[in-house]
């Protein structure tokens, strides 16, 4: 119970400073240590209400578990991320965007291709493509090439709509100045409609990152070798070894941040100009 | 008139009839080498039509051509009791329940999240980003485990399902509203400051009528979102029931044309609870006067 209580007061206290913190003036060490503080403060919480109130191992372990089965795990937790990350979701994300964006350059030169297109690209996005899983797991195999491939579908309806809308994004007044240069289809896409597109597109990638690795762990469900963060999570749920299940969860958390945080870095760099870039 | 709507409706056609086309074309290609096969086994050799006659009919096709599917569909939502566990109605109603109960409690939750986020400055600094990164942790991982959790604490049917699809469908709602609730332009709010309104009266008769628009916007996404957490929730409960689970037992036994039934009817569901939304902003922003 005592635990309880000190986790209780450091929540007051973190709260406290958070506030704080909170009303001095914009600095960029606090705009990152409030987050920080709070997320900190959670898994205090976290530990200190399942060790004080001896919430059972199998149902929810401690951080300090997890942080252990980490570490003395790291071999397997590393092949698992090799398999599902590198190998299904980053293969299948490269060449779903990279598919996407070619249509989406080739869709752009008809305007009836577009009128269609889009609706159907829209609904599309919108359905559960997750469910094409089991099909494209039974055409391709149980190793990773059926998680690509997966991951392809998923990502490319969402990245060729952004694609198409970034590619009409540029101003009649823009594409008529481009027209009195007398520059021909090639030189206006490259110097006024690809760059035009680029906040666009980099919205499509990183929708994309998620949905990436969403599709590569959801399609191991359906049937993977004897490795794979899918894998591991199913089986181990099953064995009731939850301290490896957050181990793997940590793992693709980190992977998902490092991935979403690395294209964030690529479309600060390409759209350094534009306005929300700037603020 | 009409000839507007022809041509907003002819490349939509084009498009969808070419998708139909392709289909077709792929069946035949696919399911060639066991048309193949089985006549080689039967000593037989086969003629062009025969070859698509019989790409387009077989039992465990490795890809059902559309009619087969059509079939398929008529036969398990049509014909059959909607109380029978074969019957897609049935498993379709309780996808639906969990999507839809997934779906109010994340709008919920993502709209409160958000007044507190707007009214309170150490929770949009202390929260927000920590929202963010929540959707960049493939949630849908950890399905498997909540289900499993919260059944051994005896938590157990619709609940754990809806908590993924909660999960998955409060974050659109989260950002659309904090943006919405923040669109009121300076104007407007010292309007109703010289009023002397008080910070809900701020809320209740500026922010969230001004926020309208922003909230159906995410609340689409958020019903697909709910929508494919509950697919996914269904399939670690061990295929019982659900359009989800009618996947993954298609995929244990090859019934690949069962797999596509249940994609298609979850296809259609998606886009009948998405157009229901639309139907809904456009009476509601009608009624405001915010039509677009």
């Amino acid at each position: 119970m005592t635990l309880v209580i000190i986790v209780l007061l450091v929540w007051l206290a973190a709260w406290w400073l958070n506030i704080r913190l909170a009303k001095l003036p914009n600095r960029r060490w606090i705009a990152l240590l409030v987050p920080a503080i709070f997320g900190l403060t959670l898994l205090v919480i976290w530990e200190g209400v399942v060790r004080g109130l001896e919430v059972r191992a199998v149902l929810l372990p401690p951080p300090t578990a997890i942080a252990v089965a980490f570490y003395s795990k790291m071999p397997i937790l590393w092949v698992d991320f090799v398999q599902t990350f590198v190998k299904g979701a980053l293969s299948g994300y490269f060449i779903g965007c990279s598919a996407a964006f070619l249509t989406a350059v080739a869709v752009d030169r008809s305007p009836f291709l577009q009128k269609g297109l889009l609706p159907v690209g829209n609904f599309v996005a919108a359905l559960p493509i997750i469910g094409m899983a089991p099909i494209l797991v039974m055409w391709f195999g149980f190793d990773w090439h059926s998680k690509a491939a997966v991951v392809v579908v998923m990502v490319f309806f969402p990245m060729l709509v952004n694609s198409v809308q970034g590619l009409q994004s540029s101003e009649v007044m823009q594409r008529d100045l481009m027209r009195t240069y007398a520059a021909g289809y090639w030189q206006s896409l490259v110097k006024l409609r690809l760059p035009a597109a680029m906040p666009f597109i980099f919205n499509g990638l990183k929708i994309c990152t998620t949905l990436a690795l969403i599709g590569a762990i959801v399609a191991e469900f359906f049937g993977s070798p004897i490795k794979g963060m899918g894998f591991r999570i199913s089986t181990e749920v099953g064995r009731l070894a939850l301290d490896m299940v957050w181990a793997e969860i940590t793992v693709a958390a980190l992977a998902g941040s490092a991935f979403y945080g690395s294209v964030v870095l690529l479309e600060r760099a390409v759209t350094f100009w534009h306005p929300s870039q700037r603020g | 008139m009409l000839k507007e709507i022809w041509a907003k409706l002819s490349p939509i056609g084009v498009v969808v009839l070419a998708i139909f086309l392709l289909w077709y074309l792929f069946a035949i290609v696919l399911n060639a080498p066991w048309a193949h096969d089985k006549a080689k086994r039967a000593g037989a050799e086969l003629s062009f039509p025969q070859l698509v006659s019989d790409t387009w009919s077989q039992d465990k096709p490795k890809l059902p051509a559309p009619h087969q599917v059509a079939q398929e569909l008529w036969k398990t939502v049509v014909m059959k009791k909607i109380t029978s566990k074969r019957s897609l109605v049935f498993h379709g109603w309780i996808t639906l329940s969990t999507t839809l109960l997934g779906f109010i409690f994340g709008t919920g939750l993502g709209i409160l999240l958000a007044i507190g986020i707007v009214h309170n400055r150490a929770m949009d600094m202390s929260v927000m980003p920590w929202v963010i990164a929540s959707q960049t942790i493939p949630i849908l991982a950890i399905a498997p485990m909540i289900i499993v959790v919260l059944n051994a604490v005896g938590v157990s049917g619709l609940i754990p399902k809806a908590t993924i699809s909660m999960y998955l469908s409060f974050f659109p709602v989260v950002v659309g509203m904090v943006k919405g609730l923040r669109s009121p332009d300076a104007m407007q709010m010292d309007l109703l400051k010289t009023y002397n309104a008080s910070r809900f009266e701020l809320l209740w008769k500026l922010r969230l009528p001004n926020s309208m628009p922003y909230l159906f916007t995410s609340l689409k996404i958020a019903m697909a979102a709910s929508l494919i957490g509950a697919i996914v929730a269904e399939l670690p409960t061990g295929a019982v029931a659900g359009l989800g689970a009618r996947l993954l037992a298609g995929s244990y036994y090859g019934q690949t044309i069962q797999i596509w039934s249940a994609l298609i009817s979850a296809a259609a569901l998606a886009a009948v609870l998405v157009s229901l939304i639309g139907l809904m902003q456009r009476l509601t922003l009608k009624r405001m006067g915010m039509a677009a």
